[in-house]
């Protein structure tokens, strides 16, 4: 078992001592066929005084799925939900470091936030639809975009809400009411929501957590199939999710990333006592 | 203490949270239910009509009236020790009597009794008469003698001379008014022409010229119709009815001035209710007669819903941007944390304080520079420089404004923050996410601080009668004459009426059955705009409510 205290005299160590892990993960990918769709190099965010995310560098590949694991508070939230800055809408953040966005770096003030976010989606911990109906929802992304013709409106949500394998719960019932779908149709909804605008990449943070062991079997076909067609980050809580669905993982304790490679490796043979005393469950 | 005696203590500790806010809750019941029962006590029994009593004196003086109060003479006892009482006579015929009231001890009493053949009479002038009749006098008969047949007559006589008076009525005010209306466009545009420069004096000669000849073709026309007028009021005056007083003086009235008759005293129930109908349908849609005092209150009820919509539709948006503002754009600090105590104690200023705000800024200083802008040709007389129904209603949403401020900004508060970031997160600019998610989520709480500021602002008086409210407006603010709507005008309220009939008028006591039936007409009005405003709420209520999860 970890405890604060040793946690806290070992922290300055860490930080100055240990290479940036983007190198390590950089090896990891060193596959040749691999993409990186997003970097993150040697990230800090203070909320305020208080430091959430510390030296972080891992790098997301294109087309795979990418899993951030670690205990309650640690700032896996913080974390992903910089990679398409909407940290900055809280106030008295303050940001250090860099995100690539296939090379370019997305602070950039030459980088449109609303354009980041098109090409960045997001799926939040908690469900969030709109109080508008589902086809509402769904065209959402669009309509703020300028897109207003019925029949592409029309494309676009049947196909987002098939890839969410939504489509056939909710095809008689477009124009109801989105808050009175399930908590589980509600969690697919906002991923429908999330991949209408063809985003690049596809945040997803704890996209299981209010769900039962069914509607989460079905998220995570779901990611399975998105592989295919989008570069995928989520945060979950849940290790076998991790395992079942993760291409790489990524390991944050207090705000430092301890430890990310392949999915595999760091669940069989993790390098850091730390890792493995998280996956093993006799921390967090 | 026995451990007995201190539990019970203990119980009665714990049920006095229950007791007090029990008491309180019925205390302002109570309240509320007593106000709203006196007023329709005192307002609802005004209009029925009450059997008409004579009554003859110990002194040998007789009158003719209904009753109208009882009270016991304070600190006066019989020899049996009872209390003395006495009764408020209406007596009417104001001008045989110069009072409509009369006072009578019922000691001095020698008879009462309900002569059958009484008439009451509701006439355009001078109150409500009480006798006989006495002659109906009309170019084709004189009748005169039998009191059945007579009312016979009368009645028959009576939808005649209504049509003639209608006639009239139209001629002078929609005929005359017309051609008034245009004499006055023209005067007004000759005006115009005037105040141009002289250079081009030449040039608008022609045009001058126009408005001249208009000018004299319709004061042609006002000279023949003023003949015709002068014709049929002649041909009215003909039709006579002569009333006689329990003391029999006479007194001789044209038929067309009679509003309403009935003889009290052999009415039938269903007869009671025809009367008690008309009077309540002449209430409600009729125009004020007799300085107010009686008639209808239709002017007031439109000016008061036109007013209560006006601001409705100014306070809404000015309430919604500003919390939208305050909420969403402004950094939350110090400084947005001092406007909001201003804005909150906004509500605490005395309404007369934003009259006289709406006096000097809207009226004298906007309305007065539109005025020199737009409409320098009819000074001196002000067009928007002075009271108007606009002026009044900006200045009754500058008075509640903070209540529209203050349930946006929790209605907005309560929009939940993840909706707002799922927005953001599909690529939509902050303006759309407030437009496209946040508005819509908090509109029902923007109606309910819409709500509040209407129920206010209906029953607001101070600040109107120094903005545009007047106690008997000539026109309506809507009318047939472009550009139709005319937010310039003054206009009548049914709060300020209360005011003049119950406060300003000369015969108090006979106007109080007003001022009852105008309030609680007010607060009907204040409840039907309510209800309208919360079944919209409810609608769009039920349109963001899940089935949580
Ligand atoms: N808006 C904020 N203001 C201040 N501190 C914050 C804010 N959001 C998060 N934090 C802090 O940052 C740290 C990381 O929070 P974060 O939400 O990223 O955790 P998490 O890993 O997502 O936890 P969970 O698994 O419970 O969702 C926490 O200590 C939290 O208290
Ligand atoms: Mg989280």
């Amino acid at each position: 078992m970890f405890t604060r205290p040793m946690l806290a005299s070992t922290r300055p160590s860490i930080t100055i001592n240990r290479p940036p892990r983007g190198t390590e993960a950089g090896v990891a990918l060193g596959d040749a066929r691999m993409k990186t769709a997003m970097a993150i190099q040697q990230l800090n965010l203070w909320y305020g005084k208080s430091q959430a995310i510390k030296q972080v560098s891992m790098e997301i590949p294109e087309r795979r799925v990418t899993a951030l694991i670690g205990p309650s508070g640690c700032g896996k939230s913080t974390l992903i939900r910089c990679l398409n800055r909407l940290n900055e809408l809280v106030e008295g953040v303050r940001i250090e470091g860099g995100v690539l966005l296939y090379g370019q770096n997305i602070f950039d003030p030459s980088v449109d936030v609303i354009d980041l976010r098109k090409r960045v989606g997001m799926v939040f911990q908690k469900s969030n639809p709109f109080p508008k109906s589902i086809y509402e929802n769904v065209a959402y992304g669009l309509r703020v975009d300028g897109e207003h013709r019925r029949g592409v409106l029309d494309q676009v949500v049947e196909t987002s809400l098939k890839r969410a394998a939504l489509w056939d719960e909710v095809k008689d019932r477009l124009h109801a009411n989105a808050l009175r779908l399930s908590g589980g149709q509600q969690q697919r909804l906002c991923i429908a929501r999330a991949i209408a605008i063809e985003p690049e990449v596809l945040l997803l943070d704890e996209p299981c957590s209010a769900l039962d062991p069914i509607a989460t079997g079905k998220i995570e076909e779901l990611l399975y199939a998105l592989k295919e067609r989008y570069t995928i980050a989520i945060v979950t809580h849940n290790m076998q999710q991790a395992a079942r669905v993760s291409d790489f993982t990524g390991f944050l304790l207090m705000g430092e990333l301890i430890e990310f490679g392949q999915t595999e490796k760091l669940f069989t043979t993790p390098r850091d006592p730390r890792t493995e005393a998280y996956i093993t469950g006799r921390f967090g | 203490m026995s451990p007995q005696r201190k539990r019970r203590a203990t119980g009665a500790l714990q049920r006095l949270p229950i007791w007090m806010t029990g008491i309180a809750l019925g205390t302002s019941l109570l309240m509320i239910i007593g106000l709203i029962g006196l007023i329709m006590a005192r307002g609802l029994g005004t209009f029925w009509p009450a059997p008409l009593w004579e009554i003859t004196l110990k002194d040998g003086k007789s009158y003719l009236g209904l009753v109208h109060h009882v009270e016991a003479i304070p600190h006066q006892a019989d020899a049996q020790g009872r209390p003395v009482r006495r009764t408020l006579y209406r007596i009417g015929n104001r001008e045989l009597y110069g009072a409509d009231f009369v006072w009578v001890n019922h000691a001095d009493i020698v008879s009462r009794q309900r002569p059958a053949d009484t008439v009451s009479i509701e006439r355009l002038e001078w109150g409500p008469f009480y006798g006989f009749l006495a002659e109906v006098n009309t170019p084709a008969q004189m009748a005169r003698g039998d009191s059945r047949l007579l009312w016979q007559s009368l009645r028959r006589e009576i939808p005649v001379a209504h049509r003639r008076a209608r006639k009239i009525r139209h001629m002078e005010k929609s005929v005359i008014g017309n051609i008034n209306y245009s004499i006055e466009s023209h005067r007004l545009a000759l005006r115009k022409l005037q105040l141009r420069k002289p250079a081009s004096a030449g040039s608008m000669e022609p045009e001058r010229r126009r408005h001249e000849d208009a000018i004299a073709a319709l004061q042609a026309r006002y000279e023949t119709i003023a003949q015709e007028l002068q014709h049929l009021r002649a041909e009215d005056g003909a039709y006579q009815v002569v009333l006689k007083d329990i003391g029999g003086k006479a007194r001789e009235l044209p038929i067309s001035s009679l509003v309403r008759v009935h003889r009290p005293n052999q009415l039938s129930f269903p007869g009671r209710v025809a009367v008690y109908a008309s009077r309540l349908q002449e209430f409600v849609f009729g125009q004020p007669r007799e300085a107010n005092s009686e008639g209808g209150v239709a002017p007031a009820i439109f000016g008061t819903v036109m007013m209560t919509l006006i601001m409705s539709l100014a306070v809404m948006p000015l309430g919604v941007l500003a919390a939208l503002y305050l909420h969403e754009y402004a950094k939350q600090g110090a400084i947005v944390s001092i406007v909001r105590i201003a804005v909150n104690n906004l509500a605490g200023v005395p309404s007369i304080v934003f009259g006289v705000f709406g006096l000097g800024f809207f009226c004298y200083l906007i309305g007065g520079t539109i005025d020199q802008l737009f409409f320098p040709e009819r000074l001196p007389t002000p067009t928007f420089g002075g009271g108007a129904i606009l002026w009044a209603s900006l200045t009754l949403a500058l008075l509640t404004v903070p209540v529209v401020i203050v349930s946006t900004e929790e209605a907005l508060a309560a929009v939940p923050n993840g909706v707002r970031e799922a927005s953001l997160a599909c690529g939509a600019t902050k303006f759309q996410t407030i437009w496209r998610v946040v508005l819509p989520a908090a509109i029902p709480g923007i109606l309910t601080g819409t709500i509040l500021a209407m129920a206010r602002g209906a029953g607001e008086v101070a600040p109107l009668m120094i903005t545009g409210v007047v106690k008997l407006a000539p026109d309506l603010p809507v009318d047939h004459f472009a550009p139709f709507v005319h937010l310039d005008r003054k206009f009548m309220h049914l709060g300020f009426h209360i005011y003049d009939v119950g406060f300003q008028s000369p015969n108090v006591e006979a106007s109080k059955a007003m001022v009852y039936m105008t309030t609680l007409l007010l607060l009907g009005i204040v409840v039907c705009l309510n209800l309208t405003a919360m079944q919209i709420r409810g609608r769009l209520r039920e349109q963001f409510r899940g089935a949580e999860v």
